[in-house]
């Protein structure tokens, strides 16, 4: 029985890898393998699909939006969510628990009730089809949880360390910028990483509030998808490349993502 | 930790108050007036009063869509839950294989929603998809854009391959922060394995499971992207999900009142769902 435990997980590893397996097949095949016959394989390996991709500027400068707006949305989540979360954290106030609710709630909103409403408000403000936009719109969502998350990581700071300061005669913002923040430094990192998380895999508000100008690269997917019929190789392609930038920021935050996926409150 | 009242600490709070007021007050704002109101398309308005609401909550399209909804995020919590217990339980709780474990599971969590649908359609399609031909190959008649059950059995598939992994991570972050003391006491006490899980792992799991809970509940209620693009709600109505079938009344016919009168009670539904957890939530942490 024991012999055995390590079997689960890798069972679910396998089950997790075919279908990006088969997708990262498709991406190196030509369409006529893909739709001639069925191999496991790539018989006539060919890079054409990616190379349409980098040369296109249709094709990569979705990715290089896309790149934009997720990381404005993550720089201004985390940048106001910090005070907050110390506000959450370290004070009582008058109505801060139905604030904190509040804030939750938001986080539940389904984006497609919000999807028409956010076109018109943003178009009526002149952002339509910037990045700024998009990354605003995902504020909506990003900012409770980066809230959620650092208030978590800043709970666990025990609350000498500020007292300490001010008598050592810090003031607030060079205790704050200089003490705290690297204190909790791997509670930042993980609000970031959540943050580029839930921004770079939503499409509905991003394709919604972009045109031409700051069309997100999973927009340009679904057009091609719908305009060049069945073009599936350049398509898996497109997946593929667009699930790299994600491996990346994993690898990265490898030590920190099981405890931030508990939001720091383990 | 003992707080202190400050009632400047509003101030912090600001420009997140102000950010977030800016982005749902005023959409939901719309979205309220527009569910009051008629209008034949050139930009006038009546008062209708609440009669979207009586025609979206007595219609049997909304009935259907809400029960679709219901079974989708009950089955998959269903599975995703304790397969993803069971998962943790048997990860390994040091060495090379952790961070290899899981990097790899929290992969799918970073494929942007319509990129998982794409994964899964060409992977399930019949005829050239590994799933899908693999399927029809051991006799099974497989074809989830024709057959309703294949088609709940692909997007349930989808769901688990997609989002189990954060219960995963959620779970095991709960079991590390177990002490080793707990493990060698239930060992002197010669505990069996069941008790060692219901009394020790089961109790430390409690609050990180209450947030998976949470959590997956919120977004498979939410779900709109991955199964637009895997069955975009078909063959017929078969999985047109509360999201899918909003889109199309709110963007495709554009019947704003109805549509707005839809959203709200939609969003209705997941605020009493989400006070509910909150509250329990809150009860435990004060335990």
């Amino acid at each position: 029985m024991k012999r055995l435990t390590p079997l689960v997980p890798a069972l679910y590893i396998v089950f997790m890898l075919l279908p990006i397996y088969w997708l990262l097949n498709m991406s190196f095949k030509t369409t006529n393998e893909i739709l001639g016959d069925f191999t496991l394989w790539p018989r006539e390996f060919t890079f054409e699909n990616y190379i349409t991709i980098f040369t296109d500027p249709t094709w990569y400068m979705g990715y290089v939006n896309s790149l934009i707006y997720v990381s404005l949305n993550t720089v201004i989540s985390v940048t106001v969510a910090l005070p907050a979360a110390y506000a959450f954290s370290r004070y009582r106030f008058l109505g801060d628990k139905h604030l904190f609710f509040w804030l939750l709630t938001n986080r539940m909103a389904p984006a497609a009730v919000f999807a028409l409403p956010f076109f018109q408000l943003y178009s009526a403000v002149n952002l339509f089809d910037t990045h700024l936009a998009v990354a605003l719109a995902h504020t909506l969502f990003n900012i409770p949880l980066a809230v959620w998350i650092l208030e978590g990581f800043m709970s666990g700071v025990p609350k000498q360390l500020d007292e300490t300061a001010y008598v050592d005669g810090y003031s607030f913002p060079r205790f704050f910028i200089r003490i705290f923040l690297p204190t909790i430094a791997a509670g930042i990192g993980v609000a970031c990483f959540f943050c580029f998380m839930f921004s770079w895999v939503e499409l509905l508000l991003a394709k919604t509030l972009t045109a031409v100008e700051a069309k997100p690269i999973a927009a340009t997917m679904t057009r091609t998808a719908s305009a060049s019929g069945y073009e599936l190789g350049l398509l898996a392609a497109a997946g593929t490349l667009t699930i790299v930038p994600g491996a990346f920021v994993i690898y990265f935050v490898r030590n920190y993502i099981a405890k931030g996926f508990a939001l720091g409150r383990v | 930790m003992n707080k202190t009242v400050n009632q400047k600490a509003w101030f912090f709070v600001l420009p997140v108050l102000l950010l977030v007021a800016f982005n749902a007050f005023i959409p939901l704002m719309t979205v309220v007036n527009y569910s009051v109101q008629e209008t034949f398309g050139d930009n006038t308005f009546f008062w209708a009063g609440v009669i979207w609401f009586q025609d979206v909550l007595h219609s049997e399209r909304f009935h259907a869509a809400l029960g679709r909804q219901l079974t989708f995020t009950f089955t998959i919590l269903a599975i995703e839950i304790p397969l993803g217990v069971a998962i943790a339980l048997c990860m390994p709780r040091r060495g090379i294989w952790v961070p290899v474990c899981l990097v790899t599971m929290a992969l799918p969590l970073l494929i942007p929603w319509n990129v998982v649908g794409a994964i899964w359609n060409i992977f399930a399609l019949p005829d050239i998809g590994l799933l899908g031909r693999t399927l029809n190959g051991l006799g099974f008649d497989y074809n989830f854009t024709r057959q309703p059950g294949d088609a709940w059995f692909t997007l349930i598939a989808m769901d688990v391959w997609h989002w189990t992994s954060l219960v995963v991570l959620l779970a095991y972050a709960g079991l590390v922060s177990i002490p080793d003391a707990f493990y060698q006491a239930a060992r002197i006490d010669g505990a069996s394995s069941w008790a060692i899980f219901r009394y020790i792992q089961l109790p430390k799991m409690k609050r990180v499971l209450t947030i998976a809970v949470l959590l997956r509940f919120m977004d498979s209620f939410n779900i709109y992207t991955e199964p637009s693009v895997l069955t975009g709600g078909g063959p017929g109505n078969s999985t047109t999900l509360l999201s899918i079938d909003l889109v199309k009344v709110a963007l495709g016919q554009f019947d704003l009142g109805p549509a707005a009168a839809m959203s709200l009670i939609y969003f209705l539904i997941i605020l009493a769902m989400s006070w509910l957890f909150y509250t329990l939530m809150m009860r435990n942490e004060d335990q």
